[in-house]
């Protein structure tokens, strides 16, 4: 890409100078409305959190800026069973919703021919119903003596007695999962959909078995898009805390729900200021090794 | 063997859409259920009831309300941001490109929960406390980034030798931009507007920290999940996702004959 829209028609040296100069205003004119934006309700409210983070004292006397590294520590002593659960849901949640969604993505983009366009809009269209209501409705469906609890009490899959999802580990996976699935099957289906099919004829040509081509053609071409689902799907079900209210045990909760009642019932805002930053800190270093990878071009398109 | 590998796929796929669209029939199927007591929860007969008293409990239409308006004013006003931004990132090479994109994926990265607690501790410190404005100015910011992310792909997949070709007939900039540009990239705004809307509507995590005592669709919901949630609940989710699903249809279908019309498909 070049500088500008054109080259400016050429008026006379003085006058090419001045508009190159009001050229180069351009962009950062049609940016700064955004950026002002983006700096004072984003980077200034999280430098903040910091601050907060550092702070001591209680509700009653006030908070006030002391250095407090105290609060930080404590995310990995006082909280480390919410900290060792967000990870664990976050990271078998992209596993699962990995496993389940890259057939997917393949299946539309290889398979379904002049109908590409309808799957798409099928694999997004449960995704208008209420957020809300989606996982309640997922409540409904794992419910005990439910379908889906005495189909696997019949095949053995839940013990006769006393087997339920609901209020356990698995059924925050399943919300997990149910939630974060198009955002893993896009980024993935792009990717595929962008492969140069000859050049999979070509490995057929050269005799190369449909797996050996699978391994060797389409997988490494399709990375960039697993890379971007991945991430899509583990950053915010880190932080998530609605699947564990709705569908977990209320005992076993996860960052986001330490974040959530301390900020709105505690009122505690040194421990969840520190426990955001610890969880945005998180992300800051996958995003960097994502960039590293990937380039900066790739993360917003 | 053969055959059964060929609809391996297929049944693969016929599957997960069932299992995608498995919530979307509980919610519809349940506001239909003729239940006893305050919890919707098991399918206890068929009624039409509900739908023939939808303003029964006022607070979900009145939220609803609100969750319309601060999605139609947040969505705008991100879009239009959005847009200026896209151009700057698409049209222009200059300093701080890079960190712009870093700047503009960050709030894309960051979990709703961190988002949210960060712009509360913000409304807090400066004293104004959290309701409308807070509510419309929080979401803004979540729609922007994805606002470019649409715009953005819009802009890279035509074709600029149409700009270079009107510079070359004398348009000057603005021309350039008024008959050219805009109705070339108006397709991604209008899609960026929607999707923000869509994000908006159903966004209740950042709302959670930012409205104060306003209460939006997804914010009633939640409350009345633990007191129990009334079949009007469900009837409006209902008639959320057939206006939604509508509204994505018919832009798809206009997407199309346009393409049509200008011979690209």
């Amino acid at each position: 890409m070049t500088a500008g829209v054109a080259a400016p028609p050429v008026l006379s040296p003085d006058g090419t100078e001045r508009a190159a100069r009001r050229r180069r205003r351009v962009p950062y004119l049609l940016l700064a409305p955004g950026l002002v934006f983006l700096l004072v309700l984003y980077v200034v409210p999280l430098i903040a959190l910091f601050r907060t983070g550092l702070q001591s004292g209680n509700l009653v006397s006030g908070y006030e800026f002391t250095w407090e590294w105290g609060n930080f520590l404590q995310v990995f002593t006082t909280y480390r069973p919410q900290l060792l659960r967000s990870l664990l849901y976050s990271v078998s949640a992209t596993v699962v919703t990995l496993l389940l969604g890259y057939p997917l993505a393949y299946a539309i983009a290889f398979r379904t021919g002049r109908w590409k366009n309808l799957f798409l809009v099928l694999l997004l269209v449960p995704f208008l119903i209420p957020f809300l209501l989606r996982t309640l409705a997922w409540r409904t469906i794992l419910a005990d003596q439910g379908l889906v609890v005495e189909a696997m009490k019949a095949i053995g899959l839940l013990p006769e007695q006393g087997g339920r999802l609901l209020a356990t580990g698995w059924a925050v996976l399943a919300g997990l999962v149910y939630s974060f699935l198009p955002f893993m099957v896009l980024p993935i289906y792009v990717a595929l959909e962008k492969i140069d099919r000859s050049l999979l004829e070509a490995a057929g040509d050269l005799y190369s078995k449909p797996s050996t081509a699978f391994w060797k053609v389409t997988w490494p071409l399709s990375l960039p898009g697993v890379i971007s689902g991945t991430l899509l799907t583990a950053i915010p079900a880190a932080g998530d805390y609605i699947s564990v209210q709705l569908l977990g045990n209320p005992q076993e909760t996860m960052m986001g729900n330490v974040i959530e009642n301390k900020f709105l019932s505690v009122i505690d805002y040194p421990a969840a200021a520190a426990i955001s930053i610890t969880l945005m800190l998180a992300i800051v270093i996958a995003v960097i090794f994502y960039v590293r990878s990937v380039g900066t071009e790739e993360l917003v398109a | 063997m053969r055959t059964v590998k060929r609809l391996l796929l297929p049944t693969y796929l016929g599957l997960s859409l069932l299992y995608l669209f498995l919530p979307v029939l509980v919610v519809i199927l349940f506001s239909f259920n003729d239940y006893q007591g305050r919890f919707n929860v098991r399918w206890q007969g068929f009624t039409i009831e509900h739908w023939l008293d939808p303003f029964r409990v006022e607070e979900i239409p009145q939220a609803l309300g609100v969750s319309i308006v601060v999605a139609a004013l947040s969505s705008g006003i991100a879009t239009i941001i959005g847009t200026l931004i896209a151009l700057a990132l698409t049209r222009y090479r200059f300093r701080g490109r890079s960190a712009t994109n870093v700047l503009l994926f960050f709030p894309m990265a960051t979990p709703e929960v961190v988002l949210g607690s960060s712009l509360l501790g913000l409304f807090v410190a400066m004293g104004t406390g959290a309701g409308f404005l807070t509510l419309l100015l929080a979401h803004i910011l979540f729609i922007i980034s994805y606002a470019v992310a649409t715009i953005r792909a819009r802009i890279v997949g035509f074709d600029r030798h149409l700009e270079e070709a009107a510079m070359d007939l004398y348009a000057n900039e603005w021309e350039t931009f008024r008959k050219v540009t805009w109705p070339m990239i108006l397709p991604g705004v209008f899609a960026a507007f929607l999707l923000g809307f869509a994000l908006s509507l159903d966004d209740f995590v950042v709302s959670n920290f930012t409205a104060g005592t306003i209460q939006t669709y997804p914010l009633y919901v939640w409350g009345a999940a633990r007191r129990g949630i009334p079949a009007q609940v469900n009837v409006w989710g209902t008639v959320i996702f057939v206006v939604t699903v509508t509204v994505m249809l018919l832009f798809l279908w206009g997407q199309r004959r346009r393409q049509q019309r200008l011979g690209l498909a």
